[in-house]
């Protein structure tokens, strides 16, 4: 069972890999960016393939990683969520929704000054954990989860 | 050409407070359109902000950003005076690079 998913997975990469080259190709070299976009990672349709995707299977729980996000969101197309991590050493973070289709929102790497701190909105489909990844410096991974509760048409909550 | 971003930038103590608005459809590619056909995704998905000539902030976003998305973010050492750069790039290549000043 196990080893077929990992088949599976494998799949989902080299496919991912093939879109990227295509999309390489139709780039002009000036306008590709440093950090190649992390397909595998954005493409997977579980929080465990996403987690593995940017590297953060087992990552440890930790008080130190801040997630503020309503308790419930009334409008599940723009829920406010601001993340922090006051783990020292933090160079990035990742916003994770357990529950939609693809789970992995959105990575940030901090550096220069950068405090390891971001405000964003996120979609999220249904109510589901908010899951919030920081990596350090030297590679360890901290994970943070909140539930945040949707009430989709309108009821109020 | 989507349009301009706009950024605040304001200095807080020695820390800058930096937020901007993008303009983008953020489209998931799960939405259907009124006569049952897909919608294509479209969005953003990487975004840069260099401040006074150095780069701070590097993301990348998915589909499960809100249309018109809204980022904040702080930056420590900046000063006033500085410039902010900030630049995305979308899944069909189209980009937008904006800029503004620390005040």
């Amino acid at each position: 069972m196990d080893a077929f998913r990992r088949t599976l997975l494998k799949g989902a990469g080299a496919t991912g890999a093939i879109a990227a080259a295509l999309a390489a190709g139709v780039l002009k070299p000036s306008q590709v960016l440093a950090a190649e976009i992390n397909r595998a990672a954005f493409e997977a349709k579980d929080i465990a393939g996403a987690l593995k995707g940017i590297g953060a299977s087992g990552a440890a729980e930790s008080k130190d990683v801040v997630i503020r996000a309503p308790d419930i969101a009334e409008n599940g197309a723009v829920v406010p969520v601001d993340v922090a991590s006051n783990i020292p050493n933090t160079i990035s973070l990742a916003v994770l929704v357990d529950k939609n289709p693809f789970p992995l929102t959105s990575a940030f790497d901090f550096a220069n000054g950068a405090v390891p701190e971001m405000a964003l909105r996120v979609k999220m489909g249904q109510t589901s954990l908010v899951e919030v990844v920081a990596k350090t410096a030297d590679g360890k991974f901290y994970i943070a989860k909140k539930e945040v509760k949707v009430t989709v048409g309108g009821c109020g909550g | 050409m989507a349009d301009p971003m706009k950024i605040r930038a304001q200095m807080k103590g020695d820390t800058a407070d930096i937020r901007v608005l993008m303009s983008h459809a953020m489209e998931t590619g799960q939405r259907k359109d009124n006569a049952g056909n897909t919608v294509p995704a479209h969005y953003i998905q990487s975004i840069t902000v260099d401040v006074g000539g150095k780069r701070v902030l590097q993301g990348q976003t998915g589909p499960a950003i809100s249309r018109n998305p809204v980022f904040g973010f702080k930056v420590k050492g900046a000063k006033a005076g500085d410039k902010v750069v900030i630049n995305w790039v979308d899944n069909k290549g189209d980009k937008r690079t904006d800029e503004a000043t620390i005040g």
